[in-house]
């Protein structure tokens, strides 16, 4: 009984103090849907954000610094490296990476290095090289998977689905902040997560998630829908149509 | 203009796909090959998948093969006995094929091996079309008739095999089983690299069966006909990779492409086109070897999963 007194009265003041201390992050996305139709070509979206805090909140040395991470569907993704075999060059190595996102894309207000170490991002995995960063810490990994992760990362960015925006995040007042999040037409289908962490001082102060979802809508949900559940009647219409058009065109160009 | 791909997953510009697959379909209709050979590392090349450009390429090659069929036919230019030999020994040696495919990829060096084979194969026929082409040029210029007149009773020694049939349209009597076997190893190579054949099948029949090249064309695209219906079906129902969307336009491209390749082969000067095919096949082979034997500037390579809708 007496134990349990102490624990409430703990628990009441941990409640009270963190009460007093703590900014409370507030997100919205302008949408939580993105459809796919037939003149898609990527779309934007916009995260906003509000710092909210109230007269007990501690007053801050260190301004606000926000970092938004936006991950799509995870899937398996092989990398492979080419290498030299006699004169010719052909894969040889490759390594797995089972459950990583397809998209990748983290925005901040100012530089990440300006916020905070080096360490606290990879602990606290922040930023693009991080994000994704496997327990335990590079130390562990051997070289190979190193290069490989790199080489995963630069080979994404170079397809738009990785990035890093590192102004990405504005302040329109001191509590009031929006990110745009652009989403190629490459990027998959599927769900989207979006974490947005406020710092201040290289000290995590309060963590936000939100979401939204990338899906073919119309014609093209009820082909690629059609393509899947009567692939034979798909097929078959596929390969009629092709000769129609064959057919037609013999008929339109007959000249003899 | 662009438009969305449901199944490749990824907007294409409607202009540029209909004059790519005009051009090749010009090719096509001018030489009475299916194209396919051109068109599938060129959607590869756009970042298509390549299991979806393989297999929507089918479809294209379905299409445009349909219309040359049909004119052939009108002009009493195909010989549907042949035909049929040529598709029996076409559906075994995909068979073939699709199993050496599955074997090599779960080996993990299916890439390299159809890199190898577009480079051998692509350079050894096109250096004997360049060849061919050129003699037929200089013959021309010193005045001669440009192909060599069929000289009768001198039959290279397969013809003479036993199970002789009589192909009266082709003006052919010959044994079939080289047919056949030419055949089996199109149909192979078809299912491996994702091509018609006709480009390897029309020099065939020319070459070693002295069939009037009228006819050849008319036939070897029966033949593509046959099989690439047949492929796409396959397709469709097995990995879902035929993007129908992506099928018409390039079809709507390749049949208005053929019907200009159509005319100009009865209209233009057929020997130079036979160097430009040559030369055209060549530089497929030496694009590939430049893959192949250049240091990459990346070696690292991140292969995307398959769409999962």
């Amino acid at each position: 009984m007496r134990r349990l007194a102490i624990l409430l009265a703990a628990l009441a003041i941990g409640l009270t103090v963190s009460d007093a201390r703590a900014e409370t992050l507030i997100a919205a996305m302008s949408s939580h849907q993105i459809q796919i139709t037939s003149n898609y070509t990527g779309s934007q979206l916009t995260v906003f954000g509000l710092v909210e805090r109230d007269g007990r909140t501690v007053a801050r040395g260190d301004p606000y610094d926000i970092i938004v991470t936006v991950r799509g569907p995870r899937r398996m993704l092989l990398v492979r490296e080419k290498e030299r075999l006699g004169p010719i060059w052909i894969n040889r190595t490759q390594r797995r990476f089972p459950d990583n996102p397809v998209f990748l894309h983290v925005a901040s207000n100012r530089p990440i290095a300006e916020m905070m170490s080096n360490e606290t991002a990879q602990r606290e995995r922040i930023g693009l090289a991080n994000a994704e960063r496997p327990a335990g810490t590079w130390v562990d990994l051997d070289p190979g998977a190193r290069r490989f992760r790199d080489s995963l990362v630069r080979i994404m960015q170079a397809k738009d689905l990785y990035g890093y925006e590192e102004r990405g995040v504005t302040f329109l007042s001191s509590a009031l902040f929006s990110a745009p999040v652009d989403i190629p037409a490459t990027a998959p289908t599927g769900s989207y997560t979006v974490d947005i962490v406020l710092y201040s001082g290289g000290v995590p102060l309060a963590r936000q998630q939100t979401n939204f979802e990338v899906i073919k809508s119309g014609i093209e949900q009820r082909l690629a829908s059609g393509a899947y559940d009567w692939a034979v009647l798909y097929g078959l219409a596929t390969v009629l149509l092709a000769l129609f058009l064959g057919w037609g065109a013999s008929v339109i160009f007959r000249r003899d | 203009m662009q438009i969305y791909l449901p199944i490749a997953e990824l907007p294409i510009s409607v202009l540029m796909v209909l004059g790519l697959s005009g051009a090749v379909g010009f090719i096509s209709g001018l030489f009475g090959v299916g194209g396919g050979f051109l068109l599938t590392p060129l959607l590869i090349f756009l970042d298509i998948p390549p299991a979806v450009a393989v297999a929507t390429v089918a479809a294209q090659v379905a299409g445009s093969s349909m219309t040359g069929v049909l004119t052939y036919l009108r002009r009493r230019a195909l010989d549907l006995k042949l035909g049929s030999v040529l598709v029996s020994g076409g559906i075994l040696g995909t068979v073939l094929g699709v199993l050496f495919f599955n074997t090599m990829k779960r080996l993990g060096q299916l890439e390299l091996v159809i890199t190898l084979s577009y480079v051998t194969l692509f350079s050894i026929i096109g250096g004997l079309m360049l060849y061919d082409a050129l003699r037929a040029m200089l013959r021309v210029r010193a005045g001669k008739p440009a192909r060599l007149k069929r000289r009768g009773g001198m039959h290279p020694w397969w013809m003479g095999l036993p199970f002789r049939v009589r192909f009266y349209r082709s003006g052919l009597y010959c044994s079939v089983i080289p047919i056949a076997l030419l055949a089996v190893i199109i149909g192979f190579i078809g299912a491996v690299l994702g091509v018609g054949g006709g480009f390897i099948l029309v020099p065939g029949l020319i070459y070693f069966f002295r069939i009037p090249p009228a006819v050849v064309v008319g036939t070897s695209l029966f033949q593509i006909l046959v099989t690439m219906t047949g492929a796409t079906l396959l397709h469709a129902v097995t990995n879902q990779s035929v993007d129908i969307v992506l099928a018409v336009l390039l079809l709507v491209g390749g049949v208005i492409g053929a019907q200009f390749g159509g005319r100009a082969a009865r209209n233009l000067n057929v020997e130079s086109f036979r160097l430009l095919l040559a030369l055209l096949i060549l530089s497929v082979g030496l694009r590939f070897a430049i893959e192949l034997f250049i240091p990459p500037s990346e070696p690292f390579s991140v292969v995307l999963p398959e769409s999962s809708r």
